[in-house]
């Protein structure tokens, strides 16, 4: 498949894995942000082909895994009132609530339908006037720009019988968390490629300074990461700490200007709890008041909802690189993809699913 | 073969009706009206022109195979095929799944009230080109209608009656350390061919439903191989699914080969675009054989003299280790699980 084949060229691979083998002549530990770049590493089963000393920790850049329980609650909720059709990505539809997920409010009833995009769900308001439709506006900076765009979308036309459900969530704070705990052992970052194709990666130059940690953006394809990972390793034998962009194809310093113009318009900077972390300060998106009118959370009023996550999951730990999903005593056990405890298990961006999905022959092969 | 109810040769029967009514399911002037219309001219055959409440058949004597399906896919009509062809292919398909040479089909309608008469004598086309094809007779069935809302436009279901030659005996418990892996052509053609034209994605070159009955490959793949050991279309589930439950239900694991697995362009673009492994999505038109090696290049080149096995390959080896799990050996030369799917495949966020 042209574009992507390019990419996965295995004696092109081999190349870089053996460079990466020449470069490294210490234990580095480097933690990949994106839930993205854990799949693939697990998909292609990347980890297996570098220096044993050369550790990669997976990052808490899984969108559906750090939506945390009390959303999933409300939006289950909302999903429960008869006016309401409720849309979101199919992803999110399996994310354990402490009592429900979305599927089963569906079972039970519930009008929840699975778009690709949120103006799928601005269309269905249009058509159905007597109805609310809600969108479950999940994700990162890749999901805010059509999200925003949605809401802009709405207001254009009118329609006062959509809102979105916002539980955007940025980068760059959650970064800075992870380096300025003293647990930390993070070294290097491969940064998120699609998070940059938006954002740009000037912002990351600071906290590459600040950290004194190298930083790449990186693609998603085999070759992406094994040149992401050699740059990384090139600066950090080097001693240095630079942002250098391996997804050049896609990212550049300033990103997509026009994404982050209607961002801007539509959210503003606001606290942000992540599911297994904790509040972080500025760490997501919010509804600006101009458009407070789209905003579900206002319009239905739902409880403040306290839940509590299975006592048994470190899934908090995993989205820190603090530990890995074959430490925790559930793993494969009482907690699989089929019965998750927490949400790392449910995504296959979580690092839990990667890990069940595709690493349980390690002991064996 | 693709038929849409704009497209056919046969011209619809002429009735006072113009959509299916309540009435139709009676039992009265209009049900019997339907049957003489619609369904026994498309199914015609002695066994069902005596229309009594069952099908008496001459038993062949030796062992039977027998398997019933129920077809509910959404679109009615889709690119490469029908609910139709699906409903007999479908059942012709299990019933070869056991080296079994079908035989009879029935075939149960269940259909909601308003449904155009142009589409069910469309789908009855097809399902009469099918089993035509398929060499197939149609002997009983049975017609329902229900209200508006109580089943989705329609729902068909068919039982297959077949007889297993004798020596043959396939079972998914059947697997042995060394045997061959093989797969009759590309993978994921027909669910993609649904997904994609039910959420009204569209890929440079349209994918079709691979839609066919196999059990003439099988029958020419037994012909060179008695003792093959197990045989499966790899439908709901798709190819995973199926190996999976071969290295279960037989304690072995299988291996398998990346660069082995025979993906058409457009149906891995859909799948990277979905965010969906082809090796889960369905297909019904091919077969995954387990044979023992010595035999795996006699049963290559017999499923390849047939145009349903043209693309045949082999897809790995089944072995004594990781008893109980699917792996494959990457592109790249590492390995990963292949593991069964958890519920319906969802598309993710980003």
């Amino acid at each position: 498949m042209k574009y992507s084949d390019e990419y996965r060229d295995p004696a092109l691979a081999r190349r870089l894995v053996e460079e990466i083998h020449r470069t490294a002549t210490r234990p580095w530990t480097v933690m990949e942000i994106c839930g993205g770049h854990t799949h693939a590493i697990m998909r292609y089963g990347l980890d297996q082909l570098l220096p044993p000393g050369l550790e990669l920790v997976h990052g808490p850049g899984c969108p559906v895994c750090v939506t945390p329980v009390e959303l999933i609650d409300k939006a289950v909720a909302i999903a429960g009132r008869p006016e309401v059709i409720f849309t979101s990505f199919g992803d999110m539809l399996r994310v354990p609530g402490s009592r429900q997920d979305l599927q089963m409010a569906r079972s039970q009833g519930a009008d929840v339908r699975m778009v690709y995009s949120p103006l799928e769900a601005v269309a269905l308001a249009r058509q159905h006037p007597e109805r609310e439709v809600v969108f479950f506006a999940v994700g990162f900076e890749t999901t805010a720009p059509a999200n925003a765009m949605a809401v802009v979308q709405a207001k254009r036309e009118g329609l006062t019988n959509f809102s979105e459900l916002v539980s955007q969530v940025l980068v760059p704070p959650a970064m800075r968390v992870l380096l300025a705990s003293p647990e930390n052992r993070v070294q290097g970052y491969l940064a998120a490629g699609h998070v940059c194709t938006v954002m740009g990666f000037a912002e990351y130059e600071a906290i590459a300074a600040e950290f004194r940690v190298p930083i790449v953006p990186v693609g998603f394809e085999p070759l992406d990461i094994l040149e992401g990972l050699l740059l990384l390793v090139r600066q950090l034998e080097a001693g240095e700490h630079r942002v250098e962009n391996q997804y050049r194809r896609s990212v550049t310093r300033e990103g997509n200007l026009a994404a982050q113009q209607a961002m801007a318009e539509v959210f503003r900077v606001a606290d942000r709890k992540w599911r297994g972390i904790g509040m972080l300060p500025q760490s997501g998106l919010a509804l600006r008041e101009a458009y407070a009118a789209f905003d579900a959370e206002r319009k239905f009023a739902v409880q403040e909802i306290e839940a509590a996550e299975a006592a048994q999951c470190i899934s908090g730990l995993i989205l820190q690189g603090r530990k890995k999903p074959h430490e925790c005593s559930a793993f494969g056990r009482e907690c699989t993809p089929s019965h998750p405890l927490g949400a790392t298990m449910v995504s296959s961006e979580g690092a839990c699913a990667a890990y069940h999905k595709y690493q349980r022959l390690r002991a064996t092969v | 073969m693709s038929i849409t109810p704009e497209d056919f040769s046969c011209p619809l029967p002429i009735t006072d009706h113009d959509t299916v009514q309540l009435a139709h399911g009676s039992g009265g002037r209009l049900t019997a009206e339907l049957v003489e219309k619609f369904f026994l001219p498309r199914f015609a055959n002695p066994t069902l022109a005596r229309l009594e409440d069952q099908a008496v058949l001459e038993c062949p004597g030796g062992r039977l195979a027998f398997t019933t399906d129920t077809f509910v896919v959404d679109p009615l009509f889709f690119p490469g095929g029908s609910i139709g062809d699906l409903a007999v292919n479908g059942t012709v398909n299990d019933v070869a799944m056991g080296g079994a040479k079908p035989l009879w089909l029935s075939a149960a309608f269940v259909i909601e009230e308003g449904l155009p008469l142009a589409t069910l004598h469309a789908v009855l086309l097809a399902m009469e080109q099918a089993a035509k094809d398929a060499g197939v007779t149609i002997v009983t069935g049975d017609t329902k209608v229900v209200g508006k809302g109580a089943c989705d436009k329609l729902f068909i279901t068919t039982t297959g009656l077949g007889v297993v030659p004798e020596g043959v005996n396939l079972s998914a418990a059947n697997l042995r350390p060394g045997d061959a892996v093989l797969l009759s052509g590309t993978i994921g053609d027909h669910g993609m061919a649904i997904l994609t034209s039910r959420e009204g994605l569209s890929f440079a070159s349209r994918i079709e439903s691979d839609t066919a009955a196999l059990h003439e490959l099988v029958a020419a793949m037994l012909a060179v191989c008695p003792e093959m050991r197990a045989l499966r279309d790899p439908t709901r589930g798709g190819v995973a699914t199926t190996l999976n439950e071969f290295a279960k239900s037989s304690g072995v694991g299988i291996m398998l080969r990346e660069e082995a697995i025979p993906v058409r362009p457009a149906v891995r673009a859909a799948g990277e675009v979905l965010g969906i492994d082809p090796l889960y999505v369905a297909n019904e038109g091919k077969l995954i054989a387990v044979v023992p090696a010595e035999k795996t290049e006699a049963v290559l080149a017999a499923m390849r003299a047939h145009p349903l096995g043209a693309h045949g390959v082999c897809l790995g080896e089944v072995t004594a280790a990781n008893a109980g799990l699917v792996a494959m050996r990457t592109a790249l030369g590492t390995h990963r699980i292949i593991d069964m799917p958890v519920g319906e495949q969802l598309p993710r966020i980003c």
